[in-house]
Order: structure tokens, then C-alpha cells, then sequence
């Protein structure tokens, strides 16, 4: 009895891995690094996480869990609130829409259709920020983010891999 | 009794279905809604935002030291290379100001029998606060950091906020122990200035790009490259005379200003308590608007008398003290 109660707490604290992760990833990523003109194309870690959860688990990845996902990294960054939840929940509703494709995708097929997915929603973000501030807002600054979103998602691939086979067996 | 029963749980399945399948539908509104309620600048919503940020204020806090220390390492290493070619430039640039310093003294002094002359004495307090620098400015579409001084330290909206080298921004948002501030470069700010040696009146703009946009000046006004650009204390939210930058760029429609501060070793900022009644902390920051313009000229005046009372030379003790 005892131990079943402390088994559902391990496996409650073990499903929670991917949206905790989430969480640290952006608190990391908003930590100043000191490195010159890093800050405004610092990869979006939240998009590689809900994009790689929503791939392959993603009933640890619930709706609303995107939903607080996003609204952390605009209160976080001080961005403009909604966005960046309107952005991953579409993402989340792509790739559930085509789950029966990625299920059997190798990685590097996964990591091409994120460079499709990337700028779809670097642009969704751009729009969104242009619509409500009613100004078409600098695009290069996002350009380069997306491009650095691009090449960092193998290496937090890797981490999340890792992490699954740690936390998710 | 037991058919109403049947008949709730008969519901309740598909009900659950339809809300799962839903779910996405309900947070994509919500999200929108979130959209439209952060736009309007409904107070609760700032407050919220600014609750977070006090709690991951710590955790930020504990989490930039060993990065600093990292960094510093770095940055000692590269400076003890050339440590010679440095002292010499030190030793130069030492005998200059110093000729500065001395011109500076003569300037004070005559400004000083100048006001006593002309009875000026509306002189504010200037209080500053240091704050160290915790959240970096986070992507593409914002350019504000969070720094780790909020309302106990004495922290309000509309503070500028300064390097060493000029104004980095004002505060945008505060909370107890965090506060949000603003780049000069971020589309959201607005800062009124004066450029070059006639001083002529524009507002600085941000959007985003490295190099801010000064707008609003009158057509006649030649703008020249290397023209300094300095805050004109206009709307009362900042003192004058603070440096931002320098003119680097003039088109036809376009004349670009080169802020001084170094974006990329943003570590600590001294926060400007400047205590001349102002008009920002009205929640649309930055225009001046009719009615508090009013109030702002009755209290100039009580705060003069006020001075008076206290002695003008107290008064200004006060104000040269702080800004050593």
C-alpha cells in the first residue's frame, strides 16, 4: 500500500520530465551570458521542447501545459502576452494532426520538418507582434533566431533523448 | 432519481470526449484573449507579470554569479596581454580629464553664482540605485532586461537607467524585489531628447534595430553625423542632460543614433530616483497630458519653498553629493 503510494509519486515526478524541463530550459536560456549580440537570437528552447514532445510523447505534453508553457517565456522575457502561446499551440497542432507520419520518421527527417516548422513560427510571431504593436517590427533580429533555433534543436534533441531514457522507462 | 442519474453520467462521457478534443480550441482562445487583455495594459495583468519575476528573481540572481565570475576570468585573462599598452593609454587619457576636471570645477562654480543670480533654485534630489542585471533581453521581439531592484530598494516607473557610458532605458515595470527596464532600443520606447550643439528638440524611438531613430524634429533642422544626443528632460520623466548616443547615420527621412552603452556587458545599472514631481507614473508612461501638467507646476513650486526653508545651500549639498 505504501509502496504503490510512493510508486504513483515516482511516476507522477517521472511524467512531469518534459514540461519541467521546458520550464528550466527557458529560465536558462534567459540567464545573461555576456556574449556580444547573443541576447536578441538566443535559440527559442520552448519551441524545440514543444515541438519534440509534442513528436513523441505527447500526452506529457497536454494542451495546457503549451498554454503555461507560453505564457512563462512572455512574462519571462517581458514579451508581448499571448504570443508565444498562440505560436506553440499551433505548433503542438500541427504535428498531433500528423502523428501518424512521425511515427515513423527518422531524426533527421524530424529535424528537416522543423526547419519548415521554425519559420512558420518565427513568422506567426513576427505577425502577431506587428498586428498588435501596429508596426511592421524589425524581421532580421528573428530571421537570425530562427536560424539559431535550426541548429541548436539536434543538441537539445540529444538532451531530451537522454532525458526520456532516464526519467520516462 | 436513479433515470436523472443515468442520464447525467450518459452526458458526462461525451461531454469529456468534446472537452479533450476542445481543449485546443478553449487555450488558443484564451491565448488570445491573453493578446488583447496584455495590449490594453490592464493593471492585473502587469501585476502578474511582475509577480513572476519577483519569485524567478532569486533563482536568476543565483544563477548569473557563476556566469559573471566565468566571464570576469575571461576578461582578466585578455586585459593582463596587454596590460602595458593600456596603462599608457590609461596614463593619457588621465592627464585629459584631469584638464577636464578642472574646467568642470570653473563650469560649476559659474553656474552655481549664475543661478544664485537669477534666484533659480528648483534644483531636484537625485538619489541613484544599483542594480544588478538578471534576465538578459530574451529573443527577437523585445528589448528589455530584468534587473534585481525593485519597489523596497525604491525602485519606480520611469526611472532611467544608466551605464557608465549613458542612458540604457527606463523602467517599465516594477515589482518588489524585480524590475523591467525598458532599452532605448525596444519599439515601446520613446525618449524625448536634444541633439548636438544648437540643442535642437526630437524624440528618440527604438524599433528593435541597434540604432534607434530620432523623429519629430522640425524640417528646417540640419542633422550632422557625430552630433551628440543627450535626454531633455522634457515630460519630467528623466533628468537633462544625460548622454544617449551619437548621431552615425543621416538620410533623407532617416537620421540613426549610436547609443554608447554596450549592449553586450550590461551588468549592472544605476537606476535614477530623481525627485522632481513627475508625470509617469500615469499609466499611459511618457505623454504628458493636461491635467497632470498642472500639478506638476504647483508641486515645482512647493518644492521650491520648501528648499527655501531648508536653506538653499543644504538644498544643494543634497544634490551634488549623490553624484560622486
Amino acid at each position: 500500500m505504501n509502496s504503490s503510494l510512493w510508486q504513483r509519486l515516482d511516476a507522477i515526478a517521472r511524467s512531469m520530465f518534459p514540461v519541467t524541463a521546458t520550464l528550466l530550459l527557458i529560465l536558462a536560456s534567459m540567464v545573461p551570458l555576456r556574449v556580444p549580440d547573443l541576447a536578441p537570437i538566443i535559440p527559442s528552447l520552448s519551441l524545440i521542447a514543444v515541438y519534440y514532445w509534442s513528436i513523441h510523447r505527447p500526452d506529457l505534453m497536454p494542451v495546457w501545459a503549451v498554454f503555461a508553457i507560453g505564457v512563462t517565456q512572455d512574462m519571462l522575457s517581458g514579451g508581448m502576452l499571448g504570443v508565444a502561446s498562440i505560436v506553440l499551440l499551433l505548433v503542438r497542432h500541427l504535428v498531433i494532426t500528423q502523428a501518424r507520419f512521425f511515427t515513423s520518421a527518422s531524426i533527421v527527417v524530424i529535424w528537416s520538418i522543423f526547419a519548415l516548422v521554425a519559420p512558420f513560427a518565427f513568422f506567426v510571431m513576427w505577425f502577431l507582434t506587428s498586428l498588435a504593436s501596429a508596426t511592421l517590427v524589425e524581421y532580421r533580429p528573428a530571421v537570425f533566431q530562427c536560424l539559431m533555433t535550426l541548429a541548436f534543436y539536434p543538441c537539445f534533441t540529444w538532451f531530451f533523448v537522454h532525458g526520456q531514457r532516464l526519467f520516462l522507462r | 432519481m436513479s433515470k436523472r442519474s443515468g442520464h447525467v453520467i450518459g452526458l458526462a462521457t461525451p461531454l469529456r470526449a468534446w472537452a479533450q478534443r476542445s481543449a485546443f480550441v478553449v487555450f488558443f482562445a484564451l491565448a488570445i484573449v491573453l493578446l488583447i487583455l496584455g495590449r490594453a495594459n490592464t493593471p492585473a495583468v502587469e501585476r502578474v507579470r511582475m509577480a513572476v519575476n519577483d519569485a524567478v528573481a532569486p533563482i536568476l540572481e543565483l544563477a548569473t554569479s557563476p556566469v559573471a565570475s566565468v566571464s570576469d576570468m575571461i576578461v582578466n585573462g585578455r586585459e593582463f596581454m596587454d596590460v602595458r599598452a593600456s596603462n599608457e593609454a590609461l596614463r593619457h587619457e588621465n592627464e585629459r580629464l584631469l584638464q577636464w576636471r578642472a574646467a568642470a570645477q570653473r563650469l560649476e562654480d559659474e553656474n552655481r553664482l549664475l543661478r544664485e543670480l537669477n534666484e533659480l533654485n528648483i534644483e531636484p534630489r537625485t538619489r541613484y540605485i544599483t542594480a544588478h542585471v538578471i534576465g538578459d533581453q530574451g529573443g527577437a521581439f523585445v528589448r528589455s532586461v530584468l534587473v534585481s531592484a525593485g519597489t523596497r530598494d525604491g525602485v519606480a516607473k520611469g526611472q532611467a537607467a544608466l551605464t557608465g557610458k549613458g542612458l540604457a532605458g527606463r523602467v517599465a515595470e516594477t515589482g518588489r524585489r524585480a524590475a523591467r527596464i525598458l532599452l532605448v532600443t525596444d519599439m515601446n520606447s520613446r525618449v524625448p531628447v536634444l541633439v548636438g550643439n544648437s540643442r535642437d528638440r526630437a524624440v528618440l524611438a527604438g524599433d528593435n534595430s541597434p540604432m534607434p531613430e530620432l523623429l519629430y524634429f522640425s524640417p528646417d533642422v540640419q542633422m550632422r553625423v557625430g552630433d551628440q544626443v543627450v535626454t531633455s528632460g522634457h515630460g519630467g520623466a528623466f533628468p537633462s542632460g544625460l548622454p544617449i548616443g551619437v548621431v552615425t547615420e543621416v538620410r533623407e527621412n532617416e537620421v540613426r543614433v549610436a547609443p554608447y552603452v554596450d549592449w553586450a556587458h550590461l551588468e549592472f545599472l544605476r537606476l535614477v530616483d530623481y525627485e522632481l514631481p513627475y508625470i509617469l507614473s500615469s499609466p499611459e508612461d511618457g505623454l504628458a497630458k493636461g491635467g497632470p501638467v498642472v500639478r506638476t507646476t504647483a508641486e515645482i513650486e512647493e518644492n521650491t519653498t520648501a528648499e527655501n526653508a531648508g536653506g538653499p545651500a543644504q538644498a544643494a549639498a543634497e544634490v551634488v553629493e549623490p553624484a560622486r
